[in-house]
């Protein structure tokens, strides 16, 4: 009997090695070679000594809490919505169609809106006060980047709802709760573990984002994920292009040990 | 489940029905491995009808892979899991590759037509007596501008400091060519190793930092074209397309001089198929192909009788056949240390944080 259930294991456990813990042993490893081949600690010197990558790190950091935060403000609420109305499964089709378009096409479609002779210029050309500069501004990085991850947030935190006992909303109610109250102190801290599976699935993707920077940033924005992709492509110098990876990987750790389930279950005491 | 392992057999099915198709297409085409020739080349940077041509002709079957950056496609060859028998990589590309062994010398003996090719476009640094490449396109890094959106026109790139272009300016997101504007600027070489001089060189593009809309790559060609800026920094292959499409862009050399870029025909080697290969070679330097492809591409012809055929308009367009004074001012990229190219991409990150 034990023997069946490693063999179920196989699978999984291969998969964990070659794609997850070699990958990123590997990448260990290279952060420790300089552009000659040479073993070295200088890239972390280097990495945390140049304004450039603690600046580049503060903005990446910056923009994946925006990102994040815009989301969860914009999905909460239209979770909520989703939740009480008719028809979910078709709703819940219609946040989850764009994500089956391929990012390319959707950054490239924005261009098209954002641009001089676009879509928005032309209304905002209505009241005479366009054209505006929309493209390359970090408004417009920011309303793209939020557009393309907001499916992401809106599906644990919709399927949090749905887990949710009717009964203990109903519950709060009859036990003299206002609809706030209900909300704050029942539904949202019951729901919090789609929050945060929510804010893990974006702000870590955030963080490397690297190809809306450059197509609808104009690079005006530069994050790690930018750094990475030169430092691979262009420079082939991987033993910086890996420290760089190396910190990001930390970074997520840390995210995920702060917003992960606790196991330790909170007591209830009552009085 | 029944159903569910239904649409899987069927899906399984119909991939083998296309591969038995292709397979079958393929014979009855009369092509088989040993007739192949693979040429890696950029994309879309051959005239699909020269192919066709060369296919009747000859009877080989080209198969084209393309690549985007010369790293990439460095990488790729070094790999080898593809034997490709051409590639075009670019000067300091074929440099690189030369000195790390991954070339095969040419046999000028099995070459027809070599003298057609320009005597200026040979004997480059990157590859001295053409010993392993053959030029294939060349072309300058340069200036383009909307007339519509500038008041008058762009010639050298001190322009690009003016106040007037604030926020108005698209530069390519290439820290060599971007690196080689700031040190053209400052007097330097564009191939200059010396730390103090790129130093400088930074600083000078970082006075035109305001004047920067944005860095981007291939987009340019579509923003230009649909009027997005008023003036880019791009190459004169990548203008040429766009000057086909928005009749009020012009690209110029700038007077102070610029680069002059090279893509070359190489055989790798891991290359198979070597008389196909040579067979490519004299087929791509026949005077009417050449002009046939330069015509589709719009970049610059190195074979100076394919030149000739070309139309007059074309011929004597001084953005891309600029006068041999200014030519004169041109640099060739050169291969740098790893550590050189390194600094280059620093400081041009540095840049891209600045603007």
């Amino acid at each position: 009997m034990r023997r069946k259930q490693f063999i179920y294991y196989i699978p999984y456990a291969l998969w964990l090695v070659l794609f997850v813990l070699a990958p990123v042993a590997l990448i260990l490893y290279q952060s420790f070679f300089d552009i000659n081949g040479q073993a070295t600690l200088q890239n972390y010197a280097t990495y945390f000594q140049s304004g450039t990558y603690l600046k580049m790190t503060l903005n990446s950091l910056w923009y994946a809490f925006l990102i994040t935060l815009i989301t969860l403000l914009i999905s909460y609420p239209t979770a909520y919505w989703l939740h009480q109305t008719k028809h979910k499964q078709l709703w819940l089709l219609l946040i989850i169609l764009p994500t089956w378009i391929n990012l390319l096409l959707k950054a490239y479609a924005f261009i098209g809106i954002f641009s001089q002779n676009g879509a928005i210029n032309h209304f905002l050309g209505w009241f005479g006060i366009g054209p505006q500069q929309i493209l390359f501004t970090n408004f417009s990085f920011l309303v793209v980047a939020t557009y393309i991850e907001i499916p992401f947030m809106i599906l644990p935190i919709f399927n949090s709802l749905e887990e949710l006992n009717p009964s203990l909303v109903n519950a709060s109610r009859d036990l003299g709760a206002s609809n706030w109250q209900t909300f704050t102190k029942v539904i949202v801290p019951l729901t919090m573990s789609g929050v945060k599976a929510g804010v893990q699935a974006i702000f870590i993707p955030s963080l490397s984002l690297f190809m809306l920077t450059r197509l609808i940033g104009g690079n005006r924005v530069i994050t790690l994920g930018t750094a990475i992709e030169e430092h691979f492509l262009t420079t082939m110098n991987w033993g910086m292009g890996s420290t760089i990876g190396v910190v990001l990987i930390v970074a997520m750790g840390l995210i995920m040990a702060l917003t992960g389930e606790k196991k330790t279950k909170k007591k209830v005491t009552l009085k | 489940m029944n159903k569910l392992s239904r649409i899987a057999v069927a899906i399984l099915v119909a991939c083998l029905a296309l591969w038995l198709g292709i397979v079958q297409l393929q014979k009855s085409q009369g092509f088989t491995k040993d007739n192949t020739l693979t040429l890696y080349n950029w994309g879309d940077y051959i005239d699909p009808a020269l192919i066709k041509k060369f296919e009747t002709k000859t009877g080989y079957h080209v198969s084209v892979e393309t690549f985007d950056s010369n790293e990439a496609m460095y990488t790729k060859i070094k790999q080898g899991g593809t034997a490709y028998d051409l590639a075009v990589p670019s000067d300091y590309m074929i440099e690189k590759m030369r000195k790390a062994k991954m070339l095969k010398p040419i046999d000028h003996s099995k070459l027809t037509g070599y003298q057609n090719l320009g005597q200026s476009f040979l004997n480059q640094p990157f590859d001295p007596d053409n010993r392993y490449s053959l030029p294939y396109f060349w072309g300058t890094l340069g200036i383009i501008y909307n007339d519509q959106l500038t008041s008058q026109p762009i010639t050298s790139w001190s322009d690009l400091w003016q106040p007037q272009y604030k926020g108005d300016i698209m530069v390519v997101d290439s820290a060599r060519d971007m690196m080689a504007v700031g040190l053209i600027e400052t007097g330097q070489s564009v191939n200059s190793t010396n730390p103090a001089a790129l130093e400088k060189a930074k600083q000078r593009l970082d006075q035109m930092a305001p004047n920067v809309k944005a860095v981007v790559a291939d987009e340019i060609k579509m923003y230009m074209v649909q009027n997005e800026a008023s003036v880019a920094v791009t190459w004169s292959g990548e203008a040429a397309e766009m000057l086909a499409n928005n009749s009020h862009l012009h690209y110029v050399v700038p007077t102070e001089g610029s680069n002059l870029w090279f893509d070359n025909l190489v055989i790798p080697k891991t290359a198979k198929h070597e008389k196909a290969a040579y067979a490519f070679l004299n087929f791509m330097l026949e005077p009417k192909n050449a002009a046939q492809n330069a015509d589709y591409i719009g970049y610059s012809t190195p074979n100076t009788a394919a030149k000739k055929l070309l139309p007059a308009a074309t011929r004597n367009n001084p953005a891309f056949y600029p006068s041999n004074q200014l030519i004169q001012k041109l640099q060739v990229y050169s291969d740098l240390s790893p550590t050189t190219v390194g600094l280059y991409n620093d400081l041009f990150l540095e840049f891209k944080m600045q603007h």
